[in-house]
Formats: C-alpha cells, structure tokens, sequence
C-alpha cells in the first residue's frame, strides 16, 4: 500500500465532520448547565434522570418500540418472498414487480406518505400505530430485499438439487437447507429494517395521528430549549442503541458471507 | 422445455405474490389516486368530476409555486455537489490505500452516523447553528464575534442537509473504484503521464457510474426533505415536501396538492434522466 498521508488526513477529518452532532451528544448530555454552549459547567447525570422519569417518553418509546418489531418481521418476511422469487425463478413481469417494490429508494418519502394519508383518508381509514406500521414496510422492504438477495445469491443450488434427489419435499428442502443457510442475512434484514423503522420520522409524524412515536416526540420536544438537555441524553442513548444494533447486524451479514463461502465485498446497499 | 419454463414461471409468480400485491395496493394504487386526483376539480375539502388541467395552470400562473420549485432543485443541487465532491477523496482512499482487510471497518465507521438517530442530528444542528449555541458560544470563549448561522435560512438548510446525507454517496464511489484494473494505472504511469494526469484520464472517467449513483442517491431524498427545512430555517424557507404539507394537509386542497406533488415527482425524474443521459458515455464502459 501507498502512503497517502494528505488523503488520510483529510478522510480522519471527514469523518470527523461525520460525527460531529454525535460527539456533542454525550458532551452536552452530562453537562450540568440547562443551555446548550460552551464553556462546559461541570458533570452530571441529572438529564438522564429526566429522561427516564418522562411518562410521555416511555409512552413514545414502548409505541416504536412495538412498531420497529412488526414492521422488521413484516418486511423481512415479505423481502424472504420477493428476494427468493427474483434469484431463483424467471417469471413474466419480473421486472416490473422488483421496479415497483424498489421504488421507494428512489421516491422522496414525503410523496409516498402522502400518497398513502390521502387514500386512507379517502377511504375513512381511522389513523392509528397499524396505519403507520403499513407505510413504513413500504420503506424498508427495499432495504430487506437488497440484504436477503445477496443473501440468496451466495446460496449453493446444487444442496437444494441434492436434498430433493434424497426424497425431501420443496418446502421441507427450504425448512432444512435453505433457511437455516439463509439464516444470517434474515437476521441483518431484521436488524436493518427495525433501525430505519425506528427512526424514521415523516411517516410516523403524517400517518401516525398524534400517538406519541418517539421520532415526533424528540422532534416536537426541541422546540423547548428547557427539554434540549433531556433529549440529548436520549439521544446519547439512542446513538449507542442503534450503533449496537448495527454491530450485531454486520456480524451476521459476514457471518452468512463466510458461511456460503463469499467474499467480502463491503457495506451494506 | 417450454413445459419446465411455465411451471417456473408459476412457482416464481406464487412466491413473489405475497410482496408484489402489497406494493400494489399500497404503492401503486396510491400514486395512482394522486396522479388522478390532479386532473380532477379541487375545492376545500372536496374532490369531483369533471376532468380538468386547472390544477396545473394554477401552478403555472401563481410564481410561488416556479419558486418553491426551483429553490428545491437548486438547494438540492447544491448540496449534491458539495457531498460529491468531499466524499471522493474518502471513498479514493479507503480502495486505493487501506488494506483489504481493514476496508469493511473503514466503510462500516463511514455508514454509521447515516443510520442513527436522523431527528436527532438534524435538531442538534439547530442548537449548533443557533443564536447563542454551540458555535457561537465556542467563537465567543476565544473572543470573536457571533456568527448566528441560523438566521441565514438556506445556508443552514444547505450545511444540514450535506451533512445528514455525506455517507450516502461515498458507497457508490467506492464500489466503482474497486472495480478500476490497478493495471491500467500502472501502464498510464509507465507511459510517463503524471499521477494527476492518470487519475483525470483513468481514473475519473472510470468511476463515472459510481459518482452518477452517488449524485441520485442524494439528490433525491435531498429535494424530498421535509425536517431540515421546517426545523432549521423555523419553517420560513419551504422546501417541495413542506409545500406540499400545506397544500394537502392545512388548506385540505388535495386536487391542487396533487398536481403539485405530481409535478415535483416529474421534475425529480426530469433531472435524474438529464444526469443519466450526460454521462451516458461513461455508463455501461464498465461491468
């Protein structure tokens, strides 16, 4: 390798442009002044308590909660079915069907949302945690199947071939070899989906009726510069939340890459 | 044979149904109503026949509408150039100087601060850019005047939305760069071209996919954004996505919404195709 020491420098400052709003977190979040600036007044854990003794927050947070849970398994599971169809079949339309279910990575969200909220309300749809939980599928469906097709992609045909020469059903060859060897990229799948759910913001704001969701919550809280602090300790614990998360989600993507013998070919997308 | 590929063709079309009626019934047929709703005659609250290009003509003819348009596109284009051009020197020097195996961390470092907490970031550069926040108050620690970014509305708009989006666009960049043949750099320097020659000459015009990909990756939910806008700028410098809020939402006028959301979906297309087509030369070079 090269020595580059110009660009190397220049990428250790880009990537702390990066995380500059992130490295504040925590800063601000123990620091015991009730304004935002510098020069920093001394440690404390008090917004932290705020934080958690905030009943409406615990609401917000139990209602995302439950909504990353369903739409990570509704997505992954519609992204095991539409990831599965496109690898291993030729099929009429194909290309259409996969344009259709990618085309939310290329429509600004706000179309979509929006699009959605006037037929609901065409329709005399009652708002509610359901309605948003179907909007965000829309959004990270894409992210499932774009996962769990390398996932299939990486799969070696000739064990299905082998198992059904031995007598197994299809469903009982995709029971025992195909999920099992499939297993990783679900969990990144999974994981990924229920990141994007739990943060996403205009859809919870727009199809969400006003239920407390934590992203409107943090939202609507920084218009307060006495909440400010509260949520910067949310924030500092969300941060490490979702870097978890995709620790664990980047483990079993190289897991199920070095399982089906790949290489790695970086990143997620 | 043509048996075998028929029975394939329904296992495909069954496995794939499942997905495929959801978008239809909640993507599709969505779009669709809008795309109707746009031709049709709007009131307050109301919707009904007959067909109609008013909606349009009112887009036409009122400037704000031109206004709010072209201060998306340019805001958004604007930013497009700004996370281009800083993210291809990153991407350069995670595939041509870090090693193999530490690239994967690199990129991973790189990708993180785009899935966490969006709202968060975005609402903390408010406190940033403030009267009297973070920068201002650290400017004034070592005796210099404030600055109050904030009050410069689409300045702000522009430093926020590159930052939320900059990772974004270093993946596709990078991925075209590793496919680059090492081999072709090495002859361009073996035939005595410089190393800034090789890099516009080779280099550049190879990687050309990867910065188209970037440039749509970012451009698009860029132009989109609701939150930067209505959080930053305190809701005065409306961007597409607000527009349309107030549209559909507050004056209930979901004909004209409609067309008006109708139209910024063309013109997002429009300027896409546009980037397509200028470096289509480059586009299909490499596989």
């Amino acid at each position: 390798m090269k020595k580059a020491p110009f660009l190397k420098s220049y990428t250790i400052f880009y990537l702390l442009f990066l995380y500059f709003p992130i490295i504040l977190l925590p800063i601000f979040a123990f620091n015991d002044s009730k304004v935002v600036a510098f020069p920093l007044q001394g440690l404390t854990t008090a917004w932290f308590g705020e934080m958690a003794a905030d009943q409406n927050l615990r609401n917000a947070a139990k209602n995302s909660l439950f909504i990353a849970l369903s739409v990570a398994t509704l997505s992954t599971i519609l992204g095991v079915f539409a990831a599965r169809a496109s690898v291993r079949y030729r099929f009429p339309g194909k290309a259409p069907i996969m344009g259709l279910i990618m085309l939310p990575l290329v429509l600004p969200e706000m179309i979509i949302a929006m699009a959605l909220l006037v037929v609901l309300l065409s329709l005399g749809v009652q708002l509610s945690l359901f309605t948003v939980i179907i909007g965000q599928v829309l959004i990270t469906t894409p992210f499932a199947v774009a996962i769990l097709t390398s996932a299939f992609q990486s799969l070696d045909r000739s064990l299905e071939e082998a198992a059904m020469d031995l007598g197994e059903t299809p469903l009982s060859t995709f029971r025992l070899i195909v999920l099992p060897l499939v297993m990783p990229g679900i969990m990144a799948s999974f994981l990924i989906c229920f990141t994007i759910s739990f943060d996403e913001f205009i859809i919870s704001n727009f199809l969400g009726a006003g239920q407390p969701i934590l992203s409107v919550y943090i939202f609507g809280q920084f218009r307060f510069p006495a909440k400010v602090p509260s949520m910067l300790a949310l924030g500092t614990v969300l941060v490490l939340f979702s870097i978890i998360l995709l620790g664990v989600a980047e483990y079993f993507r190289r897991r199920g890459i070095a399982k089906a013998g790949g290489k790695e070919s970086g990143g997620f997308l | 044979m043509a048996a075998t590929s028929k029975s394939e063709a329904m296992s495909g079309l069954k496995l794939i149904s499942p997905t495929a009626i959801y978008v239809i019934l909640l993507l599709a047929v969505p779009l669709a109503t809008v795309i109707l709703y746009s031709v049709l005659t709007g009131g307050r609250g109301t919707i009904s026949l007959p067909f109609t290009f008013e909606n349009y003509a009112q887009l036409l003819e009122k400037p704000v509408y031109g206004y709010i348009m072209l201060k998306s596109l340019l805001i958004a284009l604007v930013v497009t150039f700004i996370t281009i051009v800083l993210a291809y020197p990153v991407a350069y020097f995670v595939s041509f100087h870090v090693r193999p195996e530490r690239k994967s961390l690199w990129l991973f470092l790189i990708t993180i601060p785009f899935w966490t907490s969006y709202i968060i970031r975005v609402s903390l550069w408010f406190v940033i850019l403030g009267y009297g926040g973070v920068v201002d108050s650290a400017l004034a620690s070592i005796g210099l005047e404030p600055l109050n970014i904030a009050s410069y509305s689409i300045l702000s708009i522009i430093i926020v939305l590159a930052h939320a989006y900059a990772p974004f666009a270093v993946l596709p960049i990078f991925v075209s760069l590793e496919k680059v043949d090492r081999s072709l750099l090495e002859a361009g320097q073996d035939l005595g071209e410089s190393r800034w020659a090789t890099f516009t000459r080779v280099t550049l015009p190879l990687t050309m996919p990867g910065v188209i990909a970037s440039v749509l990756i970012v451009f698009i939910p860029t132009v989109g954004d609701y939150v930067t806008p209505k959080l930053v700028a305190d809701g005065k410098e409306p961007m597409i996505a607000n527009f349309i809020e107030t549209q559909l939402l507050k004056l209930n006028n979901y004909a004209q919404g409609s067309a008006f959301a109708v139209t910024s979906m063309v013109m997002v297309a429009v300027v896409c195709l546009i980037f397509i087509l200028l470096n289509r030369r480059f586009i299909g070079g490499q596989k």
